[in-house]
């Protein structure tokens, strides 16, 4: 427990003293995160909507596939892409894997059905006639689902945090296909991971309190984009 | 201006309306009257193009908008419509009023423009920087009201606009509604279940029961000749009594009612079974049975009395139920009251005959 509280006491000392690795692995760690949390964002938000207000055959099934990917290991996402993009894979002569990109498709895949979900989840929260009362007074379909998706803009923006939220935490995708490689692939949760078995308990430790620092300030920061 | 021909629609097998052929011309006020559930919110959904019909055919200006998005789309655009129950947008009240311009394409120096002026008109300004979804349940409607007028709709339609609002509130936007038919005669279709509304707003009143329009006409037509039983107690047409025609002579028939006669204009003819409709408004009361125009005279006695405001309703069993309105003045002046012997009297011309 001493030495716990010693590895703590460290961890504070490596971030305050701005170490130039912790904040290096720090910056990639959040520019992967935030990049691949804003591609789904792009691809899932307005995905979501064209399947929430078309009526189409097989729509409740493809929901219930969708919400079942919630909980897909990461460690599947990573072999599918691992198998993807090795060299004898139908991409391997892009050269991806074990390089950042690979991570950010990972991670993209990993999320795409919670933002796809949530955000279904989100437009099933607003008053139904929002849509009907947009048309009436001459909205596109486009416009009215534009429209609903700001009136649901905080349950959209609980999604994107969800999925940032398990973009930054997952492990087992950015070891299998990023290859923890120092200076190039190496992020905050493939770190601490490799550093806790070589016995580094307070670089793990510093990393583990930056993690969770992080958490706490895209929650913060969400809380007051709400309240504007 | 806008024309239907044929329009049906169903949902999963049921038919909510069908073969409504109905002509809306410019300057008209037409009210949709008829119980809950019979197709009045869904007809004026397929009128303002938000819903497609199962069957028939719309055109807007004697163009075809029944299947093209595009020109949907584009009449859509030309029209508004408030729906029952109002909702808001969250932001203000001026951002809501400003959504259908926008979406519209309008430069915004032009929606700033428009939408003071609608505040002012509908008289909102006071609140229009408030957060609409605070807004009372009449304060939003108003706000509808004023978000569908500020596109210069050339058919504003309306469901039941006065429907979930107190008096007061509901008062407001008639006078709005009154105003705007004065003024720009705006043409209107709405849906009301409330009849006197439609009497004070319409020139045309359409009848609809259980999908299908059955009369349409004005107003006077609709409550005074009504085209069946149905519609005639729809309209609060208390006194319809079965006969059939005895005798006739020219245009005058005597109908048998029961045991007893009376005397109607009617082109009915000998032998048809018919409905006979007096309105109440139309009998007047004597204690003496005094020399009159009217044809038809009966005595009988005071059964029932109710006070309703300033009028009193009387029911007098005269061989067959009728019932009849005083004001509660002439009521006490006569000595009416129950077990009164009365003298009940309306014209021949004031039944009105359905054909069974």
């Amino acid at each position: 427990m001493v030495e716990l509280w010693h590895a703590f006491i460290k961890a504070l000392e490596l971030i305050a003293s701005l170490d130039s690795e912790v904040m290096e692995i720090t910056r990639r760690s959040l520019a992967i995160s935030v990049t691949s949390c804003s591609i789904t964002s792009l691809i899932c938000v307005p995905l979501g909507s064209l399947i929430h207000f078309n009526r189409f055959p097989g729509k409740s099934v493809l929901i219930n596939v969708i919400q079942t990917f919630y909980s897909f290991p990461t460690v599947v996402v990573g072999l599918f892409v691992f198998v993807l993009l090795s060299r004898t894979g139908p991409l391997g002569e892009l050269g991806l894997l074990f390089t950042p990109v690979a991570i950010v498709v990972g991670q993209v895949l990993l999320i795409m059905p919670i933002m796809i979900g949530l955000t279904i989840s989100a437009l099933s929260g607003i008053d139904g006639s929002v849509v009907e009362t947009a048309m009436s007074l001459g909205a596109s379909r486009t416009q009215a689902s534009i429209l609903a998706l700001k009136e649901a803009r905080f349950a959209v923006l609980t999604a994107v945090i969800m999925c940032f939220g398990r973009a930054i935490s997952e492990v087992g995708l950015s070891i299998m296909v990023g290859g923890n490689i120092k200076g190039f692939t190496r992020t905050l949760t493939t770190a601490i991971s490799l550093e806790s078995s070589k016995g580094d308990i307070e670089l793990s430790l510093a990393l583990g309190v930056i993690l969770l620092t992080l958490a706490l300030m895209v929650n913060l920061l969400i809380g007051w984009l709400q309240r504007r | 201006m806008l024309e239907a021909r044929g329009l049906g629609k169903d949902y999963q097998g049921r038919q909510v309306l069908q073969c409504i052929d109905l002509q809306i011309c410019e300057g008209d006020v037409l009210c949709l009257i008829g119980p809950r559930g019979a197709g009045k919110t869904t007809l004026l959904r397929l009128l303002d193009l938000l819903e497609k019909p199962s069957g028939g055919e719309l055109y807007f200006n004697g163009v075809n908008v029944t299947f093209s998005e595009r020109l949907r789309l584009q009449v859509r655009r030309r029209m508004s419509f408030v729906l029952q129950k109002p909702i808001v947008f969250s932001g203000s009240v001026r951002d809501n009023i400003a959504y259908g311009l926008k979406w519209r394409g309008e430069a915004s120096k032009l929606v700033r423009k428009k939408t003071e002026y609608i505040l002012e008109l509908v008289g909102i300004a006071d609140y229009a920087d408030r957060e609409a979804k605070t807004l009372s349940g009449g304060e939003m409607q108003l706000v509808a009201l004023a978000r569908a007028l500020v596109t210069e709709p050339e058919v504003l339609f309306l469901d039941e606009p006065t429907a979930n609002l107190d008096p007061v509130s509901g008062a407001k936007i008639e006078a709005i509604l009154a105003r705007l038919i004065e003024s720009r005669k705006m043409t209107i279709v709405m849906a009301t279940h409330d009849m006197a509304q439609g009497q004070r707003l319409a020139n045309r009143i359409g009848v609809l029961m259980s999908g299908r329009l059955l009369q349409i006409g004005s107003p006077v037509e609709i409550f005074c000749l009504p085209a069946s039983k149905e519609i005639a107690e729809f309209v609060g047409v208390e006194n319809i009594l079965s006969g059939s025609v005895t005798e006739k002579n020219g245009g005058l028939a005597t109908i048998s009612v029961g045991e007893v006669t009376f005397e109607v204009v009617t082109s009915c003819n000998v032998g048809d079974l018919v409905w006979a409709i007096i309105r109440p408004e139309d009998i007047t009361f004597a204690r003496v049975k005094e020399l009159s125009s009217a044809r038809n005279v009966f005595q009988g006695k005071i059964t029932r009395m109710a006070t309703v405001g300033a009028l009193v309703r009387v029911e007098v069993d005269c061989g067959f139920t009728l019932l009849g309105v005083l004001t509660k003045k002439s009521a006490d002046d006569m000595g009416i009251e129950p077990g009164v012997d009365v003298y009940a009297s309306f014209k021949a011309s004031a039944v009105h005959i359905i054909k069974r």
